[in-house]
């Protein structure tokens, strides 16, 4: 029988560690509404959605009240609208009329975010594709909570660089288009290599072809716990370090397996994947980066970075995997900087830049993640820096993904304000040089070799 | 059986256990197991319930209890029991 310090452990991670559920994710394949028609298209989605998803968000709070664990989100997942749209929208502005009834029906079922604005465009565009694609800015300045993402590439077709080029520009219109409110615009799209089709965090969710018609996939997070866990052990050696570290993520992901089948069972929708991520949230005390510094590190970004991460990121799969009956999403740490307040301390502290970030990536999810540049950074040095980030996806097999802000109106020294869980963050510097020639020259480049390798 | 934890945390004062108790006694929610124990001068409390014969849903004790609490100045919790068995036994 359960005794009371094991009862009190768990309560003290809800309430003082911030463990909580970040996201139940409904998965909503929207392939049968397919139609020629905009207008019945557009009925049929919104019809879809609020039926399949009219219980979510009162399931969700029902089980955040019976088990007393908080969880933070409920959102919807849909089949890439590319794909959906490609029958009826001959224009980019049709694509938006389905960005809107999106958007509405996300209001009506009281969903947090609502992701699959999507194109998988790896290897080519078709005309659809780029049509969507052309409509993203437009789409995300006219919505509210409709998030976008566009896979540019895999190890198995390269990188589709025509499509890399445009999204430079698209990044920049976007910013554009919601430079009010510091460009948050862009917080809401996101660029993958390799990008997953159950992933339940936003703004990369989108519901793969592949998957079932309706599915579960839930994200747990609990930074907070991991770090107040290896206060205990400061000085013990590495194997004591990874012990703790995969014991408390077995922990963590067991509260998330727990509300998923709960879940599953309720809404009578199969269960998907845990995504096993530390996600962390602007709150004080849950961030990766005060990890890393309880790992020895004095800030995040000092030589030790790399490997204080890879160490934390294969632990943390390693407690998890076994926690959970089915794991998939992203499934490893993320290091947003805006809403990690530890990141925004070593950004402010000189100890952290974007090269880092990128060699930090290389060993954990998923990429450079909400990074505030300069309003001024040309498009093509955007695609420049997607190019680089896809290329370590591609070529280690591993997602990787950009979700990078030029703020305009701002430059290196202002701040800028996303509100929530967003967060905020310092405007940090770009590599002044230019990619022009390489990132104009059209075309893909070529699937990697998967042998030889050294 | 659907067993659910009741957990009480707070400065220890004249009659928590008694109002608690003459709640759960009301609703027809049987006590299985109680321990406590003092944690930073706090006072702990966990009761192991049954509740196959209440009368009312978990959430909605839930809330009662966050009241009752409340109104006693202590933190009272009802979770049920599935959430710290799959966190602490495999």
């Amino acid at each position: 029988m359960i005794n009371i310090n094991e009862v009190l452990e768990t309560n003290k991670m809800i309430e003082k560690e911030n463990l909580d559920v970040r996201t139940i994710t409904l998965g909503i394949s929207l392939l049968d509404c397919i139609d020629s028609d905009l207008s019945r298209l557009n009925e049929k989605i919104y019809n879809k959605i609020t039926t399949v998803a009219k219980k979510l968000v009162p399931t969700g709070n029902a089980i955040e009240k019976e088990f007393g664990i908080p969880i933070v989100n409920k959102r919807i997942s849909v089949t890439p609208i590319a794909l959906i749209g490609s029958a009826a929208c001959k224009t980019s502005e049709d694509f938006v009329t389905i960005a809107k009834t999106l958007d509405r029906a996300r209001k009506t079922v009281g969903v947090n975010f609502l992701g699959g604005y999507s194109a998988l465009v790896s290897k080519g565009m078709t005309r659809a594709d780029e049509l969507l694609l052309r409509s993203i800015p437009q789409a995300l300045a006219e919505t509210e909570l409709v998030c976008s993402s566009v896979n540019l590439g895999s190890t198995k077709t390269g990188i589709d660089m025509d499509a890399v080029r445009l999204m430079g520009d698209i990044i920049k219109e976007t910013a554009e288009r919601t430079k009010e409110q510091d460009s948050i615009g862009c917080s809401k799209l996101v660029v993958f290599c390799n990008a997953p089709d159950d992933n339940p965090f936003m703004a990369g969710a989108f519901h793969g072809v592949t998957e079932a018609d309706a599915i579960i996939n839930v994200g747990v997070s609990g930074p907070g716990v991991v770090k107040n866990a290896l206060e205990s052990v400061r000085g013990a050696s590495f194997e004591v370090l990874c012990e703790t570290i995969k014991k408390t993520a077995f922990k963590v992901t067991r509260v998330g397996q727990l509300v998923a089948q709960e879940a599953s069972k309720r809404l009578g929708i199969p269960f998907g994947i845990v995504d096993l991520s530390l996600a962390p949230t602007p709150a004080i005390g849950d961030s990766v980066a005060d990890i890393l510094c309880e790992i020895g590190l004095e800030y995040a970004g000092a030589p030790g970075t790399t490997a204080a991460l890879a160490l934390l990121n294969d632990q943390v799969k390693k407690g998890g995997v076994m926690a959970s009956s089915y794991v998939g999403g992203l499934s490893g740490a993320f290091i947003p900087v805006s809403e990690d307040q530890g990141m925004i301390d070593a950004v402010n502290a000189g100890a952290l830049t974007i090269e880092k970030l990128e060699a930090m990536t290389c060993v954990c999810s998923v990429g450079l993640d909400m990074i505030a540049i300069p309003g001024d950074t040309k498009p093509s040095t955007i695609a420049g820096i997607i190019a680089d980030e896809l290329a370590i996806g591609m070529v280690n097999q591993k997602t990787t993904a950009v979700r990078i802000i030029p703020v305009i109106g701002k430059t290196v020294g202002d701040s800028a304000e996303f509100g929530g869980l967003l967060g905020h963050a310092p405007i940090m510097p770009v590599n002044p040089y230019s990619c022009d020639a390489f990132v104009n020259r059209g075309g893909r480049i070529p699937a990697p070799i998967h042998s030889f390798k050294n | 059986m659907k067993k659910t934890i009741i957990t009480v945390v707070g400065k220890d004062t004249v009659g928590i256990i008694a109002k608690v108790c003459t709640y759960l006694a009301e609703n027809k929610i049987n006590i299985l197991d109680i321990s406590q124990t003092i944690v930073d001068d706090y006072f702990n409390m966990m009761m192991i319930a049954d509740m196959s014969i209440a009368v009312k849903a978990v959430s909605e004790v839930s809330d009662d209890l966050d009241k009752l609490g409340k109104e006693i100045g202590v933190v009272i919790h009802c979770q049920r029991e599935e959430i710290f068995n799959s966190m602490h036994r495999i």
